[in-house]
């Protein structure tokens, strides 16, 4: 094995001998971010880029999370819901009896795939992309969890909605020795493979509901 | 000093190719796949105008990407190392594989071991350059590609023919034919009611797929950035077969090429601008993931990175020819070009086409072949792709270059050479010139407004492509003398 890497590393340096500046030449790592015209622009921005994509955005306070979260259950018919550890108990209180509330004690992805829905928090936000980032943490379950089920109710803090991707990547820096993974979500699943039609809903969530807390 | 990298082995489904200009006739002739793509490339071109015009600083982000690309392949040996050291810090087993042949062992002996026999596929062009699908195939491993034009390709028994759409010469109702002849005889079949709705047809890729991704025990993939800083992946992709493949499986290989190398997490700020508005025209993706190594509880616990050269380190040997490393496989060359647009991506005989195989593949895999030398020669060098190169990759340069390269290569005595000889003879003495062109004159008396009759050997080749413009009824140099005496010039 580290034969091949002998040989690949010999051939790269042999390959770059004209070249002189030292590594890091290039400096600091270039920032090109995108002006933002002040938080309440940045929101609607996020808002308005979400809603393009064809997510549904319902915009609550605080208090209200539980309800919303119950409203759109009920609105999609769902009859399951996985909810990840470290979920606040308010956002589910009010869900109905009728939907079966399911905690993660690792389960399958065959069992998974028969549950209807997920509702979970989110990391970050990013309005000039409607961008949602989860990193996984407390509330937002392993990736799995919002992967499978058909519908995702995912929870964004007004106040974790930044301007641009660049100022998302710094916040994002993985923790040196317990790394997250993420996930990037910009609408539901979706494709233009066919004559660049674009067409929403293929393996991931078919349905993406976001949360929008203010003042939280 | 040890030796520049060798050249790729052109891979079984591409050896004995014929040259760009024959292959991109017949194409020619596929009207059914020239309406598809001036369709598709149209629709996108306007997609990716709007987007990139949302970002007041794009040039700025373009200068940042190359720059970055070119900090990276300057020294790639330390940041490849330093990218190796992350990702077993994270968990994962990092492989290096020389060419093709030691990648496709190497990713065969890992699922042997795992003692699977299947792998599901997240779309990979480093996977396809290497034939990693055929090489599982000989072993009696079955490769299930999960991208929905990537299946498209695969139950159609056809070749890719663009690098984000592999079947974007496929329209909906050839796909609609193909799902319902195909799907059935490896796994769950279409739905007996079908449509080629694209909605429809989506659902019916779910619901083939969902049965594989639920079982699979090994997923490959590949990356569109390794970052050196965290040793951290990143997939970019719409439609979360991505997600699945790297999430549910216990265990995943994700074969990566040595030039995708990021050198710090930040740089993530400039591509993920760059990618997505170039790529697919918005403003982002659908999903992207990123895992650094194994994550404890969560996706796969058995991670693989295989880093591999098959070409790249001759490419960076050449000083001028280097910059074709900073791709990032977006494709907005491809849309843009108005060769692929006619032609399409089959006759670039590569997995690589449109501009960026025409440098890619003639570098990667040396000139050997009659289709890599034609490729420096399939451009009209309008310079649309380096307008669009989010890396700003100077795709007229390199070509002008590898022209160069090929027709050094071939040394004087070639038709071509013999013509430009007799051309510098020709130029070189006034008389002669003269003389030459009171003959082009007299032919063209004869000719009238018709075009010259076919010529055999070189000279009919180049113009059975071209129409030569009406020979003049007069020369400059007979025009002038007509004038009459005593005129210095410069008055009239």
């Amino acid at each position: 094995m580290s034969a091949a890497k002998d040989a690949i590393l010999a051939r790269v340096r042999a390959a770059v001998t004209d070249l002189r500046a030292p590594v890091g030449a290039r400096g600091d790592t270039p920032w090109v971010d995108q002006a933002s015209a002040g938080v309440a622009e940045t929101v609607e921005l996020f808002v308005e880029n979400v809603v393009d994509y064809k997510a549904e955005v319902v915009r609550v306070a605080p208090a209200g999370v539980g309800e919303a979260v119950a409203a759109a259950l009920t609105a999609y018919g769902v009859t399951s819901v996985v909810v990840p550890d470290g979920t606040d108990p308010a956002w589910t209180a009010a869900v109905p009896e009728t939907v079966r509330q399911v905690s993660d004690d690792g389960l399958s992805s065959a069992a998974l795939d028969g549950i209807d829905a997920v509702v979970t928090s989110s990391a970050v936000g990013i309005a000039t992309t409607g961008t949602i980032v989860l990193d996984h943490g407390p509330g937002q379950g392993r990736r799995a969890l919002s992967l499978v089920p058909d519908v995702h109710v995912c929870v964004v803090a007004a106040d974790s909605v930044v301007h641009d991707v660049p100022e998302a990547v710094a916040r994002l820096h993985p923790q040196a020795g317990m790394p997250r993974p993420l996930t990037w979500i910009s609408g539901p699943s979706a494709t233009s493979d066919i004559e660049l039609d674009r067409v929403e809903g293929v393996h991931g969530p078919r349905t993406l509901h976001v949360i929008l807390v203010e003042g939280w | 000093m040890s030796a520049v990298g060798p050249v790729q082995q052109t891979s079984p489904t591409f050896v004995g190719m014929p040259k760009f200009p024959y292959a991109a006739r017949s194409a020619l002739g596929n009207t059914q796949q020239r309406r598809n793509l001036a369709h598709a490339t149209g629709v996108i071109r306007a997609k990716r105008a709007k987007v990139v015009a949302e970002v007041p600083r794009w040039e700025e982000l373009r200068q940042a990407g190359a720059d970055a690309k070119d900090e990276v392949l300057g020294h790639l040996a330390d940041y490849l190392v330093q990218a190796e050291e992350a990702l077993t810090r994270g968990g994962a087993v990092v492989h290096w594989a020389r060419d093709a042949a030691e990648a496709n062992r190497i990713v065969v002996d890992l699922v042997k071991a795992v003692g699977t026999g299947e792998v599901v596929k997240v779309k990979s062009m480093a996977t396809q350059e290497i034939e990693l699908n055929e090489a599982l195939e000989a072993e009696g491993i079955h490769a299930w590609e999960t991208d929905l034009a990537e299946l498209i390709v695969q139950l159609g028994h056809d070749r890719p023919s663009h690098i984000l759409v592999p079947a974007i010469h496929r329209n909906r109702s050839e796909i609609r034919e193909i799902f319902r002849r195909e799907m059935g005889l490896v796994g769950r079949p279409a739905p007996d009611d079908l449509t080629d709705e694209p909605r429809r047809l989506a659902e019916a890729a779910r619901l083939h797929l969902r049965e594989k991704f639920l079982r699979a025990k090994v997923a490959i993939s590949g990356a569109n950035f390794l970052v050196a800083e965290t040793g951290t992946l990143v997939v970019v992709e719409s439609e979360g077969n991505g997600r699945m493949c790297l999430t549910l499986p216990e265990t995943l290989i994700s074969v990566v090429g040595i030039e995708k190398v990021l050198p710090t997490w930040q740089d993530l700020g400039t591509f993920l601008q760059l990618l997505p508005r170039s790529s697919t025209g918005e403003r982002m993706n659908p999903y992207t993931s990123m895992w650094s190594g194994v994550h404890a509880g969560d996706g796969p616990q058995n991670v693989h990175v295989v880093l591999i050269d098959n070409g790249r380190t001759h490419v960076l040997a050449d000083p001028v020819g280097r910059e074709a490393l900073r791709c990032i496989r977006c494709s907005a060359c491809l849309n843009t070009c108005p060769v692929y647009e006619r032609a399409g991506g089959h006759a670039y005989g590569s997995v690589y086409p449109g501009p960026i195989g025409s440098i890619l593949n003639p570098q990667l895999r040396g000139t050997a072949s009659e289709v890599d030398r034609s490729l420096p020669f399939a451009s009209t060098l309008c310079g649309a792709c380096f307008e669009a190169c989010p890396m700003r990759i100077d795709i007229p340069k390199l070509l002008v270059h590898l022209r160069a390269k090929v027709v050094d290569a071939k040394g004087r005595n070639t038709a071509e050479g013999r013509a430009m000889a007799a051309g510098a003879w020709l130029f070189a003495d006034a008389r002669r010139l003269e003389k030459a062109q009171k003959g082009s004159v007299l032919a063209g008396k004869v000719l009238g407004n018709r075009q010259p009759p076919p010529l055999p050997g070189a000279m009919g080749m180049w113009l059975g492509a071209r129409d030569i413009p009406d020979l003049p009824a007069q020369t400059f140099r007979q025009w002038w003398n007509a004038r009459g005496s005593g005129s210095t010039g410069g008055q009239s």
